[in-house]
């Protein structure tokens, strides 16, 4: 029963164009900030200031998973609760709820189903951004004469981890709002209106000023997402990527999370009349 | 007990309450094995919330339901059920197969049955066109598909034959006597009596979340008026009236309506046509919803 639920899930996610036209925006984005800007800089001979990842070796192979995973915590995590929302709110907006539990799942199972589609997706969106980083690196050595030096590969695979890991807890919170908010539209401006807005505010404006709040930072998700994407190797002048906490303390609270926003939707939707 | 309890339907004291809005009010219904049973109430009697509460997808306030037994916390509570609730909907973007095969899988099943189910419809044709360029005929069918993607023996539908137009109406109830005479047991909610009296072997009336009658269907759209349609409305009237009673015959501008039994038409004919009045229509005219209504509740609860 599982198993075909989560076949149906995925069909229905594979063909809806929503979720491509997420996945080319991920991939255009994470070149442009990550490679083409930065190239121009470097080649338009823009004086690199010292620390700064932009410059050459930033652009490099060895530098290639911090650039696939950088983006999580904020924009690409910002797609990120776009498809969890996407994946939950159109049985909603459709009114396809009824349609899908006249056939028999239980809601436990059907939710399952959405997650392991969502864990599918976000692992594929995390694996294409590894293989273009890779794929601009790889471009970048050869024009400038650099040795293609690659991470060694418990690197790439926990770096690839930590930013699927991160990936996968936006979405479920995007699933979770969906739940909570019944729907498409409001999950999703809610859920951006959290990520792109308050997030910030809180880490560039309230936290410097107001000590609590920059205890409490220490436990946010996003601080937490751009502290363990940090530690796998992604530069600190991405916005919303730094050193607020430790890589082992940061991997744990982002799988908490990831475990109460999945929980929490779950059991909000198997006690909620749905139309 | 025992045996109530395994029905194909069963309710106990079913009710749900929106706020101050008592929907579904204390319902009691059995359903019989095989019988093709119907649901009438005019907008807002509760057919829908009653329905959705059969599938579990809404709680009830009190009371129970069980479908062949079982309550909806068992495993497997819908497997012998069928359901299409208010309306066809389906996934926009996908083709009509396409949708039922996901929701074969939702079922736990292979597509195998999608075939089947597209020609049981005759939609085979325009099967791989994407749902959002179906008519509203056409997804009502593919709502029926889905509904029969199970085989199942218990088939819960509300309102089929919804926004068609006449043609889609009777193909839609061609196919609901159809399935009907399957051997399945059919739960149709509607708000059309002449719709239930061609369809169904029984039928209860619901008004404000309330049963207020259960009837072999014969016996529901029993007695009319007669209908006498004249050039001469005003001594036609006064002959009448003096013939049965001012309580007897209404009259709307040159069409007089009769409370007398159907057998006494040829009489009144005879008696109407011999005074040398032109009798241009004569007709017996059965109960229409309202009326029903009006009878069975005494006017109190008439939408
Ligand atoms: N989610 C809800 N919140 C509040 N009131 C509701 C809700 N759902 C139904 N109702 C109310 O319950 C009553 C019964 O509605 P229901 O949809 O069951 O009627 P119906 O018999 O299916 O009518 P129709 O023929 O129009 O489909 C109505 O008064 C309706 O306003
Ligand atoms: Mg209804």
């Amino acid at each position: 029963m599982l198993l075909s639920n989560i076949r149906a899930e995925l069909a229905k996610a594979l063909r809806r164009p929503a979720n491509w036209l997420l996945l080319a925006v991920a991939v255009t984005l994470s070149l442009t900030f990550a490679y083409l800007i930065p190239y121009a800089g470097y080649a338009g001979g823009t004086a690199t200031p010292p620390n700064s990842d932009l410059g050459l070796p930033g652009m490099l192979p060895p530098a290639y998973v911090g650039n696939a995973i950088g983006g999580m915590p904020v924009f690409a995590g910002a797609l990120a609760v776009i498809l969890g929302v996407l994946v939950v709110g159109t049985e909603y907006t459709a009114t396809t709820w009824k349609t899908v539990l006249a056939q028999g799942p239980s809601r436990a199972t059907v939710y399952a189903s959405k997650l392991a589609t969502i864990a599918v997706a976000t692992l594929a969106m995390t694996l294409v951004l590894a293989a273009v980083s890779a794929g601009a690196s790889t471009l970048v050595a050869a024009v400038e004469n650099q040795p293609l030096d690659w991470p060694p590969l418990t690197e790439q695979l926990a770096g690839i981890g930590g930013g699927w890991l991160v990936a996968l807890m936006w979405a479920s919170f995007g699933a979770l709002l969906a739940v909570v908010f019944r729907g498409v539209a409001l999950p999703v401006g809610l859920g951006l209106v959290w990520l792109l807005a308050v997030q910030n505010l809180l880490a560039g404006i309230a936290a410097p000023l107001v000590d609590w709040i920059a205890d409490l930072q220490l436990g946010l998700p996003g601080p937490n997402a751009g502290s363990l994407v940090a530690a796998l190797g992604a530069g600190t002048d991405t916005p919303g990527v730094a050193t607020t906490v430790g890589g082992g303390q940061a991997a744990l609270v982002v799988a908490a999370y990831l475990v109460a926003f999945a929980v929490s939707g779950g059991w909000l939707l198997s006690r909620t009349d749905l139309d | 007990m025992l045996t109530t309890m395994t029905k194909p339907v069963w309710t106990d004291s079913l009710t749900k309450r929106y706020g101050e809005v008592t929907a579904v009010d204390e319902l009691n219904l059995t359903i019989e094995q095989g019988e093709v049973y119907g649901f009438l109430g005019p907008n807002g009697a509760g057919k829908t919330t009653t329905l959705r509460m059969l599938l579990g997808l809404i709680a009830p306030t009190s009371g129970g339901v069980r479908l062949y037994g079982k309550d909806s916390t068992t495993r497997g509570y819908l497997d012998a059920v069928g359901a299409l609730i208010e309306g066809p909907a389906f996934y926009p973007y996908l083709s009509g197969r396409e949708n039922l095969r996901v929701l074969a899988g939702h079922a736990g099943m292979t597509a195998s049955r999608v075939a089947v189910v597209l020609d049981e419809v005759e939609l085979t044709d325009r099967a791989g066109d994407k749902y959002s360029t179906y008519s509203l005929g056409m997804k009502q069918r593919l709502g029926i598909a889905a509904a029969l993607l199970k085989d199942p023996a218990l088939l819960i539908l509300d309102e089929p034959t919804n926004g068609l137009d006449p043609a889609g109406m009777a193909d839609m109830r061609g196919l609901l006597r159809k399935l009907g005479a399957q051997g399945r047991t059919v739960l149709l909610s509607s708000h059309l009596l002449g719709e239930v009296q061609q369809i169904c072997d029984r039928v209860s009336v619901l008004s404000r979340g309330a049963l207020v009658a259960e009837r072999p269907v014969g016996e529901l759209g029993a007695g009319g008026r007669l209908v006498v349609v004249t050039a001469q409305p005003d001594i036609a009237h006064t002959r009448l009236v003096a013939a049965y009673g001012d309580d007897t015959v209404r009259r709307h501008d040159d069409v007089l309506e009769l409370d007398v039994d159907e057998s006494d038409a040829a009489k009144i004919n005879a008696d109407l046509v011999g005074a040398g009045i032109d009798v241009s229509e004569l007709r017996w005219r059965r109960p229409n919803l309202e009326e029903v209504f009006f009878s069975l509740t005494g006017g109190n609860h008439a939408a």
